[in-house]
């Protein structure tokens, strides 16, 4: 198949009411949408194997949030790969469905980064009070899919509640072999800070509890990521500010890239977001916060909607404690590299050589 | 030309004809892949959300069905080899049979791709020129071998099938090359399918460089174990006859390499499990529970049951050498294989997740029906193409023969 057969999106601007028409079938009551979204199909006349199950995809699901989906964004290129003028068209496309998906005007940002940058994040584990502020700001302001059933329910960050753990006189004679004298204490079966097996639901009456401490994890953006590395369709990959992001158009949903996140950071979207209208946040970027379809994989960017623009991300934002910290590590006088250079910062599984780009320190 | 058409003719009539038998049993295949069909048109429109997997366990029965048939179709070169490096006679006759037992066992891997994917649309990604081909990725590579198996396959099962056909001999320059360069193939097919998985340090329960020789011995094993269950089918329920001579060399390799697999699997229980530590918890998790969930267990202590009494049973030589008993433990060495490359290996590298959190696998009616429809497609295929290269072994369909008889 030669994608010159592909409706490119020149296609696409060359019938303008077309695309009309196809806003204006966001209503799911109106019934003319079915048969003048299969004419134009029709028109398309790609026979391709791909285009046929894209028309499958298409056609199989009615409803307004499908009926806003333009016939070139099935068809756009990786968007590393994307001409300026491309990249612009792909975007007002996507605001164009936003928009009458959500109701609202959304902008679809595309600021590139910036020379001179590269972020870098870091946390301090002595203060975080494990209120999960940073999990809620992030859900509302990166757009997740939210929702009552299992799997529709989608958060970047974890808090894990770690066990201070107790050590005491009577466990002394418990340990391993039983009753053949001790070779193990019993004692080292005490749980105690332990990074992989915190608790990871915990509800309780008021926050920091006694006997916890607690890990925020996320995202690293590993400056060697290994998701980046196993992606066959380099559909991921790191910006030049050194965030990881995602063209979520291009991707497969092949999921390789969870098998290859040490830090679970990646989240798969079993079945259509569940995002409603009203607490859908309007203004995002291409690899940041817009919404996401079925299908594709989704992580933490560091709110590129905010951070491109000097702003801070959300969990930042939101810490009541200020345990969390954001910067440019470029610059030997923001805070991060302060931070850096004055604290005790470790990096989580450092032996996995990711070389993440989110410390963590303590006072 | 004119031969190519009569050949393609000729091939498709004979393999559409056949007894009640045949059709009842393409019959209820059929069923199963109708069936199929429809939960995959579920699968993309609904989401994945139909099946069991979640963000912790993004991968299941699909994935473990994929590795389990990607050894399926590598088994094949058990067969090639000592037909062609060791010019085994009674292999030799039934080389062809065994491409095309590779052919559905590949044809049935892609489907399982398809599965699996969250946006199995998008597939065309993966294409230059308007899509990416990656060299980093493993899953890339996986793609690019097994095409090239599959192609391999096609062209050297057909080509002798036709050459056969029209009765003229085969082009020994042309055709002896694709032979050995699809025996190393088969390897390559397996190796990177080990590598997808093992490549994955985040993951402690695959990252061993154990993996890639495990995966070919079972391969060995179980591939072996289809085939020698096919070719008893064939024996009993066509007028061709396959030699006891390659039985019994495939029941050695079977034998052998279903030993080798045990040991490499009491190996790694040993070394993982002498110290304990949190890089275990996968297997600890599939031998014995963890946290009180214990799902997989009985689907692991299963399969050691079946394969080693399946190797004992192997091992006696009244089991081995009678045919009417030997389909036993080859169905239970390919059951206890199936098993362990599947739920027993993919699944566990999930749980715990990189984090620690311990969660359980339930597969979905939607996932159990979409893989047995697989298999349906795959024995379907498997039926046709079987039933092709036998008619033409056995001489029933040859070039002028049914010409004749329409004239």
């Amino acid at each position: 198949m030669s994608p010159k057969e592909n409706p490119s999106a020149d296609s696409v601007k060359d019938k303008p009411s077309q695309c009309q028409t196809q806003l204006a079938s966001a209503d799911p009551s109106a019934p003319g949408i079915t048969t003048s979204r299969r004419s134009f199909l029709k028109a398309g006349g790609a026979l391709s194997m791909s285009s046929l199950m894209g028309a499958a995809a298409l056609m199989g699901q009615s409803g307004d949030v499908e009926a806003a989906i333009e016939w070139a964004e099935h068809f756009q290129k990786n968007y590393r790969l994307m001409t300026p003028e491309e990249k612009a068209e792909a975007r007002a496309r996507l605001e164009r469905r936003y928009s009458a998906e959500y109701d609202k005007k959304v902008s679809v940002d595309g600021t590139e980064s910036q020379p001179g940058v590269l972020m870098g994040y870091a946390l301090n584990i002595r203060k975080c009070i494990g209120c999960r502020r940073c999990v809620k700001a992030c859900v509302e302001e990166n757009n997740q899919s939210r929702g009552s059933k299992p799997g529709q329910r989608i958060e970047w960050i974890q808090v894990l509640r770690m066990e201070r753990g107790e050590f005491s006189q009577d466990k002394m004679d418990h340990g391993y072999p039983e009753g053949l004298g001790i070779q193990v204490g019993g004692n080292a079966y005490t749980p105690a800070g332990q990074v992989l097996e915190g608790q990871y639901f915990y509800e309780p009456e008021a926050v920091p509890e006694k006997d916890a401490t607690y890990m925020p994890i996320a995202c690293m953006q590993c400056e060697k990521p290994p998701c980046v590395k196993v992606c066959p369709v380099r559909t991921t990959f790191r910006e030049g500010d050194g965030v990881v992001v995602i063209d979520y158009n291009w991707c497969i949903g092949c999921k390789m890239c969870m098998n290859a996140c040490p830090y679970w950071a990646r989240r798969f979207n079993l079945t259509t977001p569940v995002l409603p209208k009203e607490e859908m946040n309007p203004v995002t970027h291409y690899m940041g916060n817009r919404p996401r379809m079925r299908g594709v994989v989704e992580k933490c960017h560091w709110c590129l909607q905010r951070t491109r623009h000097s702003r801070y991300p959300a969990c930042v934002e939101v810490c009541p404690v200020g345990a969390r910290k954001f910067g440019n590590l470029l610059d030997p006088e923001s805070e991060v590299s302060l931070i850096l250079a004055r604290k005790n910062v470790f990096r989580l599984k450092a032996e996995y050589n990711t070389f993440p780009k989110f410390f963590y320190f303590y006072d | 030309m004119q031969q190519l058409t009569s050949f393609a003719a000729d091939y498709t009539r004979y393999v559409l004809k056949g007894g009640t038998k045949f059709y009842v049993w393409m019959g209820c295949l059929a069923v199963l892949i109708v069936g199929m069909m429809y939960v995959f048109y579920l699968q993309n429109t609904e989401g994945l959300i139909v099946t069991g997997m979640t963000s912790q366990i993004n991968d299941g029965l699909y994935l473990a069905n994929l590795v389990f048939l990607v050894g399926v179709a590598a088994g094949a070169v058990t067969i090639v080899f000592p037909a062609y490096v060791y010019h085994h006679e009674g292999m030799h006759k039934v080389t062809v049979l065994g491409e095309m037992l590779a052919i559905s066992a590949v044809l049935m891997v892609f489907l399982f791709v398809f599965a699996h994917m969250g946006r199995p649309d998008r597939l065309w990604h993966m294409i230059p020129p308007r899509g990416i081909y990656s060299f980093s990725s493993m899953l890339g590579w996986d793609v690019l071998v097994l095409n090239g198996y599959l192609l391999l396959n096609l062209v050297v099962g057909f080509y002798y099938l036709y050459a056969k056909y029209t009765g003229k001999p085969v082009n020994k320059k042309f055709f002896m090359p694709l032979v050995y360069i699809s025996i190393v193939w088969a390897l390559s097919i397996h190796t990177v399918t080990a590598f997808l998985l093992s490549n994955n340090p985040a993951r402690p329960m695959w990252f061993h460089s154990m993996m890639p020789i495990r995966f070919i011995a079972t391969a060995f094993a179980a591939g072996p174990c289809l085939i020698i269950l096919a070719f008893l089918i064939v024996r009993n329920n066509t007028k061709m006859w396959v030699e006891d001579s390659a039985i019994s060399l495939l029941t050695t390799i079977v034998t052998w390499c279903l030993g080798i697999a045990i040991f490499l699997t009491l190996s790694e229980v040993v070394v993982e499990l002498y110290a304990r530590t949190e890089h275990a918890n996968g297997l600890y998790y599939l031998m014995f529970g963890l946290h009180g969930l214990t799902n997989l267990v009985p689907w692991f202590w299963s399969s050691v049951v079946l394969m080693i009494s399946a190797f004992v049973l192997f091992l006696i030589p009244a089991f081995r050498n009678n045919t009417k008993l030997l389909p036993v433990p080859c169905a239970m060495a390919f059951v206890g294989i199936w098993i362990e490359k599947g739920m027993g290996l993919v699944v566990p590298g999930y749980i715990p997740t990189p984090i620690g959190e311990v969660t359980e696998y339930y597969p979905s009616f939607v996932e159990w029906l979409l893989t047995i429809g697989i298999w349906a497609f795959g024995f379907f295929v498997l039926t046709i193409l079987l039933k092709g290269a036998i008619g033409i072994l056995q001489g029933e369909i040859k070039y002028g023969g049914q010409a004749a008889a329409v004239k």
